[in-house]
């Protein structure tokens, strides 16, 4: 049972929190052409790094998303970041 | 049958005698005795069963490391199974039963198994059993198999405590080594929690660790004084048995038989390992024999519980942390002979030792027993990521250097010499810790020779042998996880304490190759088997899922609802103590005649606020919202960027910054979180604002022909005239004082207000609507009419009536599809091949010949061309008291169109329906607009 912090509300049990996405994966613009290859990798391609990861989570009980760094191997929590500040 | 019982020495209380059971016989052991140290003490020899061979088998160990004494344990009713003896203590009137025996483990009828085992040799299992079909063979195996019965008599207040706590420094073990740290630690101001599984801190003190310095009794007591002087927790009775990521230590802490031990959640800023070291047995042939055991656990018995294990023992060790154990032995009157292990060297006597034969030579002995080296305890140690190193010295593994989560001490570090074990755990307690002291320990690698004779076991639980290990070798499962589910070595629940060593030992030996090289198995938690039950505690039922509840639950109380849970909602289902299907349809065909009155404080209502609401909602809605007027309500899908229909719902315009989302009931939380994590990525979270206000506000719609007479008699300040309120359009005033809200949409298909007012104003509004139905004969109905009503309109529920797989378009809404403009979520998908493809699933209403019943929901159609195969499937199906039997389906395009007969199947029963419009009541849509 890991603990995340959240930028508002601190450490809390990894419960409380709800994987978003992926960090740095931008929507296609879908009011271009956008072939098939580019919107199944959209959809279902993820990094799925080992080691250094970035992801968006949300702090289910304040509702707010946040940039979540963290050792995917060491499950070590690197930091956290408010996504505005993150710059998303 | 002789005692084995010494009148001094050992943590029993002679004072207090307590009777108990096993296999039918009564016996007496003492306060402080475990099952096992009081059958021992009782001469009893033969305690359960081998899993497959049906061999005898007698106590090898003195606590968790027990592969055959395990019993059905009967105490005030409670029976449990997969008790072990060795850690079991007993209590008056216990009643133990060993298992895989019958009718006792002394005369066991299956013990003719034994003569067939050539054929049960590893693989047999999977070999045996695969033809023609593992099912037909698996009940008469489990019968056999099996480790004792569940009782369902315990369940009923069998209930895990679940503690949650925290501490500096969580120190595993409550020996010399593990007393020492914690009380270092402790006046070190750390906060510490010392845990131990046994009834009596100490370890293995007692045994190896009396010396003219230290008497084991008052050292131990000094510490725990010391320790809870400083600050710090001891739990006893208590076992570290998991370790999870950030610190989290699980700790099982027995409440005595029978009872529902309690869970500790221990959150800890370091874990101090000490937790010993297990002794290896001896492979040698018939090794399993009752009468042949650990000299370590012979040494327990004695330092614990005043057990002399054998009168006159042989002696079987390959290291020099045996001579202790042997010293203490002999001082206490056994005439230990020591003997050297040898090729070829075969157990005599059938349920008991009578010695050992060694070539031609017949030495007689009571008991045999063996220390085949230390085994450092490191499976916390690996369940934390912790790396081994393999020591050749100790041949064993260790732990490798510490990090600052975890640090291993004493013998669990490979640390035997007592006098160093404390020098390392005071280092440690104090956070200053040593390297790995210098051993004096030798001990010498006993070498398994393959292809000897007799059967040589490995694992004593699960009846693995050293020819099982051979074969496994010769068919080339030589990778230690492969070896171990061929033969299925170290599965059995003491999940290969005693076995582990032993079996990787043997595959060494027969590859040609040191066992560093050959590896170890994965150790994972739990590290002593635990009940299902210690995860669950009070979370069960309404505690496990609790239903949300009504503002107006006692007055639908007042009117005999009877209520069901409905997507989360205790909701009322009918209304009044009649039969369930006549008062449905009694309930269903009145809102149709009149009206109904029907609570909707479940619908979803989020508020979406801000500059940027419109284009947000545009964006997150399948429907175009952009064009929607203040005032106007507009019915809409959300897609998910597959494409799939997730949630239907109208959306409200208030005024041109604020929007009303109306979700399903039970998707009101999964659709804020969609909402809240659009909003914050990928737009200005500053313009845009996200409010669930559900529960803030009561609903009750009326619905049907006589809808605006009930509420014309209402004083509010809302004109209802058709004209001036259409269909599709909302208002605010009031009522009275009261703010008040009316929604004039339909899920019913007939004239209907949805009326809204602030939670606390709920009753007020409640006696009002029924007051004034009272007077147009208009009564409340449940939603098992509405649902009905519903159906016969074809308007759809969400997951009921559609799948994973189901596209707007599929429900014949396609003009965003093909027209809108802006983006939204999921539009690309709506264009992929598969979303294109001819021959969708789309919904379609089912009409069965007259005179039959309603069809089964969930019976599926299909068609026999060119194969049988499923063209879809029944959603939803009702008998309604207005049309009749109506049911909405999905089906494949080409077999849907309207007027088309096709097959339904269900329980071998086959129908044939007509094809029809979803809609089936007013599909003008004349009442609607009334
Ligand atoms: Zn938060």
């Amino acid at each position: 049972m890991q603990i995340f912090t959240c930028p508002f509300c601190g450490p809390r049990d990894e419960r409380e929190f709800h994987f978003i996405a992926e960090a740095g994966k931008t929507r296609p613009d879908t009011l271009n052409q956008i072939s098939d290859e580019d919107w199944a990798a959209y959809l279902h391609s993820h990094r799925n790094e080992k080691g250094h990861v970035r992801e968006i989570w949300m702090h289910t009980t304040c509702g707010e998303l946040f940039l979540l760094e963290r050792d995917s191997v060491t499950m070590e929590v690197l930091g956290s970041t408010a996504l505005r500040e993150a710059g998303q | 049958m002789t005692t084995r019982r010494l009148n001094s020495g050992g943590l029993i209380d002679r004072s207090k005698p307590i009777s108990f059971w096993f296999d039918g016989k009564t016996y007496e052991g003492f306060e402080g005795d475990t099952l096992a140290s009081a059958l021992l003490a009782n001469g009893v020899s033969i305690v359960g069963r081998s899993f497959k061979y049906h061999r005898p088998r007698g106590v090898w160990s003195a606590w968790v490391d027990e592969p055959n004494a395990i019993m059905n344990i009967r105490l005030n009713g409670k029976e449990q199974p997969n008790c072990l003896a060795t850690t079991t203590y007993i209590e008056e009137g216990m009643a133990a039963r060993s298992v895989n025996a019958f009718p006792t483990a002394k005369y066991d009828i299956k013990g003719g198994l034994d003569l067939f085992h050539r054929f049960l040799g590893a693989g047999f299992y999977y070999k045996t059993f695969i033809w023609p079909d593992w099912h037909l063979f698996e009940p008469a195996i489990r019968k056999m198999a099996g480790l004792g019965a569940v009782d369902r008599e315990v369940l009923e207040d069998f209930q895990s405590a679940q503690n949650h706590a925290k501490c500096d420094v969580l120190v595993v073990g409550g020996g010399a080594a593990g007393l020492t740290a914690a009380r270092a630690a402790a006046e070190a101001g750390k906060d510490v929690v010392l845990v131990d599984d046994q009834r009596v801190l100490g370890g293995s003190l007692y045994r190896c660790g009396a010396t003219a310095d230290i008497d084991p009794d008052e050292w131990v007591a000094a510490q725990k004084t010391a320790i809870e002087n400083a600050g710090g927790r001891i739990l006893t009775h208590t076992t570290a048995y998991g370790v999870y990521d950030h610190g989290l230590v699980a700790l099982v802490q027995s409440q005595g038989f029978g009872r529902a031990p309690a869970l500790w959640r221990m959150r800890a800023g370091q874990v101090i390992m000490a937790t010993g070291a297990l002794d290896r047995p001896i492979t040698f042939a018939k090794n399993d024999l009752p009468g042949t055991m650990s000299l370590n656990a012979a040494g327990e018995y004695l330092a614990r519980y005043g057990v002399m294990a054998a009168n006159k023992p042989l002696v079987m060790r390959n290291n020099s942390h045996a001579s202790a154990t042997i010293e203490n032995l002999r001082a206490a009157g056994s005439k230990v002979e020591e003997i050297d292990h040898v090729d070829g060297i075969t157990n005599q006597g059938r349920k008991h030792t009578t010695g050992l034969r060694i070539g031609k030579d017949q030495i007689d002995a009571d008991g045999v027993l063996v220390s085949g080296g230390l085994t450092p305890l490191v499976h916390l140690w690996r369940h934390a990521g912790g790396k081994l190193d393999w020591c050749e010295t100790r041949q064993a593994f260790v732990p490798k250097p510490a990090t600052d989560a975890m640090i291993a001490i004493g013998a669990a570090n490979g640390t035997y010499d007592l006098a160093q074990a404390i020098e390392e755990a005071e280092a440690a307690g104090k956070g200053t810790p040593i390297d790995r002291p210098s051993t004096t320990y030798t001990t010498t690698l006993i070498d398994t020779k393959p292809h000897s004779k007799g059967r040589q076991w490995i694992d004593f639980q699960h009846d693995v042998t050293l020819k099982d290990i051979e074969v496994a070798a010769r068919e080339n499962y030589v990778s230690v996880e492969h070896l171990k589910r061929y033969t299925t070595l170290g599965m059995a629940f003491d999940q290969g304490k005693t076995s582990n060593m032993a079996g990787l030992t043997a595959m060494a030996a027969l590859r040609g190759k040191p066992i560093p090289q050959v590896g170890t198995t994965t150790f994972r938690p739990p590290f002593v088997p635990v009940p299902l039950e210690i995860y669950h505690g009070a979370k069960t039922k309404q505690l496990w899922s609790p239903v949300k509840r009504l503002p107006l639950e006692d007055k639908h109380r007042d009117l005999d609802a009877a209520f069901c849970e409905y997507g989360g909602w205790l909701r009322p289902g009918w209304y009044g103590s009649g039969d369930r299907d006549a008062t449905i349809q009694k309930e269903a065909k009145a809102a149709r005649d009149t009206a109904g009155i029907f609570d909707g404080s479940t619908l979803g209502k989020i508020e979406v606020m801000g500059p940027d609401a419109e284009a947000f909602l545009n964006f997150v809605y399948y429907n175009t919202i952009k064009s929607l007027k203040p005032g106007g309500i507009r019915y809409g899908f959300m897609l998910t960027e597959g494409g799939i229909v997730y949630d239907d719902g109208v959306v409200t315009r208030v005024d041109q910054n604020r929007f009303i989302v109306s979700c399903s009931s039970s998707h009101v939380d999964g659709v804020r979180t969609h909402l809240e994590a659009w909003r914050q990525d990928g737009n200005d979270p500053d313009r845009i604002f996200v409010h669930d206000q559900t529960t803030a506000w009561a609903t009750v719609t009326v619905t049907g022909p006589k809808a605006r007479d009930v509420l014309s008699s209402l004083d509010t300040t809302i004109d209802l005239a058709p004209d001036a309120f259409p269909h599709m359009t909302f208002r605010e005033g009031t009522m009275g004082a009261i703010p008040l809200r009316i929604a004039r949409v339909s899920f019913s298909g007939d004239l209907s207000y949805e009326v809204s007012v602030p939670t606390g104003h709920a009753e007020t509004l409640w006696n009002a609507i029924t007051a004034a139905g009272k007077e147009q004969g208009v009564s409340p109905i449940g939603l098992e009419a509405m649902s009905i009503l519903r159906a016969e309109k074809g308007f759809i529920i969400i997951g009921k009536d559609t799948d994973g797989e189901t596209m707007p378009h599929d429900l014949g809404f396609t003009i965003p599809r093909a027209k809108k403009k802006a983006a939204f979520i999921g539009d690309r998908s709506l264009h992929t091949e598969k979303a294109n493809a001819d021959d969708r699933k789309v919904l379609v209403g089912l009409s069965v010949p007259d005179g039959e019943p309603p069809l089964a929901t969930g019976a599926h159609a299909f068609t026999e061309t060119p194969t049988r195969r499923s063209l879809g499937y029944v959603t939803s199906s009702y008998q309604s008291p207005n049309v009749g039997p109506i049911a909405l389906a999905i089906i494949e395009a080409p077999h849907a169109k309207v007027g088309d007969t096709i097959k339904i199947w269900h329980k071998e029963e086959v129908r044939e329906v007509t094809i029809c419009d979803p809609c089936r009541f007013d599909s003008e849509g004349g009442r609607l607009h009334a």
